[in-house]
């Protein structure tokens, strides 16, 4: 086991993601994070309450959305779909997808498909935790990106939430 | 996460833990349909034939619905019109349909025990659609949602069943359903539309009077009288029938309390409901046909990879 983030620096890159979403938008009304179910939530809300903290005006929607239905492996495997929730019209709006760990890519783009369905954002942001080089099985790339490693396709990388770390198995 | 059975004959044989998670599936999609665009593309790649071989409005077109809004590809049969009557076999239907490549069948038959029949056949996935006068297990599993949705949870509610209980499949069906899910059952309504044997076969409480039987419960699925069904005169009159048994807003405002009204359709307003209750806010019928959709999605999302046939 190696440990990639600690809690002390996990603490650090969340403050900086959380920074650089409120670099890019001066206008935080128009930003919409939505956490993707099950894991990215986690990350979400962290990133959400960091921003709530900073003192700024304005915060962003905040929104949780399930992409289990969008899946495209669901002839291998039916996975337990959790709660989508969405209390706000995404039209025009800037949405920044939020995941733990960007892997092969599918689940973001199902996310993307997923989001669609919910109307037509004026543009679609991605924001990870993790990013795990060389392994892309979609060109999918993060515009947020906590921290970029590589690892080979045996190893697991968890982000444990309770203990505040990230390790690589 | 799977279902135990590759088909849904009945609710006889079905487990709990099916039943649940049917159920909370369907509460996913229920918030699918809310949405701007209400379709997923799970079912894309499959092709679905709804077989009626029996006259059908709610359960066709909310199957149709339901697969569409899951982006399966779907072919509509009905009996009336088809080579049936030309003297093709219901098996040998099924295998012509079945060798142009589709994945799952729905059906409804006027015989009781088709589905099982076919599904010691063919190799595909079959939903029963309603079965003669044995079951509709969609119906009662939408039934269930309901009266969840409404009351929180069927654990200990007091449920009756009225009206034409000897040749109600959606009446079987939300027995077996209910006792497994902890409700306590009652069938009311005329002694000659009542088996004799339930009380012992399915351990049911037994009602003759109506008065009484909605005093009891929590909530009443009120059902038709099933006319195609009866070969014989069960009772004198629809007149009759409806003094005796017909809800009506002077009955539920007799009682000291709120209960829930539900019907499967089609209705015979006048008849077994009276049109005041139908339309009143007692009434969840219109909920019923709207979780019938999100239900059935639920059934054949959790079918749609459904092995071991």
């Amino acid at each position: 086991m190696l440990t990639i983030l600690d809690k002390s620096r996990l603490q650090i890159t969340i403050e900086r993601l959380a920074c650089q979403v409120i670099e890019n938008y001066i206008d935080l009304t128009s930003v919409a994070l939505i956490g993707i179910q099950p894991r990215g939530v986690f990350l979400a809300d962290k990133i959400y309450d960091q921003i709530s903290n900073m003192g700024v005006h304005q915060l962003p929607q905040y929104g949780r959305m399930d992409i289990t239905f969008y899946r495209d492996d669901i002839r291998k495997e039916l996975h337990e779909p959790n709660k989508t929730d969405i209390p706000f019209s995404i039209e025009e709006k800037n949405v920044i997808l939020i995941d733990d760990v960007l892997y092969t890519g599918r689940t973001i783009r199902a996310a993307m498909d997923a989001l669609l369905s919910f109307g037509r954002p004026y543009k679609v942001e991605l924001c990870v935790l993790i990013n795990r080089r060389y392994s892309r099985q979609l060109p999918i790339q993060p515009d947020y990106c906590g921290k970029a490693i590589d690892s080979i396709i045996s190893q697991k990388v968890k982000v444990e939430w309770d203990r505040e770390e990230v390790n690589l198995y | 996460m799977q279902l135990s059975t590759p088909h849904l004959l009945g609710i006889k044989d079905l487990p709990i833990a099916d039943i649940d998670l049917i159920l909370s599936t369907a509460s996913h999609f229920k918030d699918v349909l809310q949405r701007p665009i209400k379709k997923v593309p799970s079912l894309r790649d499959t092709t679905i034939v709804n077989l009626f071989y029996e006259n059908s409005t709610r359960t066709r077109i909310s199957f149709e619905l339901a697969e569409k809004r899951l982006s399966a590809d779907t072919l509509n049969f009905s009996a009336s019109g088809s080579s049936v009557s030309k003297g093709e076999s219901l098996l040998d239907t099924v295998k012509n349909i079945l060798s142009m490549k589709v994945d799952m069948v729905v059906m409804r038959h006027s015989s009781s025990g088709a589905p099982h029949f076919l599904a010691k056949h063919i190799p595909v996935a079959i939903v029963n659609a309603g079965d003669g006068i044995n079951e509709h297990p969609t119906q009662a599993l939408l039934d269930a949602f309901s009266i969840k949705e409404k009351c929180g949870t069927l654990e200990g509610k007091k449920v009756v069943l009225i009206g034409d209980i000897m040749h109600s499949r959606v009446a079987l069906s939300n027995i077996y359903l209910l006792k497994k899910a902890g409700a306590e059952v009652m069938v009311a309504g005329p002694p000659t539309l009542i088996p004799i044997y339930i009380q012992e076969a399915l351990d049911v409480r037994v009602e003759y009077n109506l008065k009484k039987a909605l005093q009891w419960c929590d909530v009443a699925n009120v059902l038709r009288i099933q006319l195609e069904r009866q070969n014989e005169v069960l009772f004198s009159s629809l007149r009759e029938y409806n003094l005796a048994y017909g809800i009506s807003k002077k009955t539920l405002e007799a009682l000291n309390k709120e209960i829930v009204i539900l019907h499967p359709g089609p209705i015979n307003r006048g008849v077994e409901i009276d049109s005041d209750v139908a339309d009143s806010s007692h009434s969840i019928i219109l909920q019923q046909v709207e979780n019938g959709v999100a239900v059935r999605m639920a059934v054949l999302y959790l079918l749609s990879n459904a092995q071991n046939f």
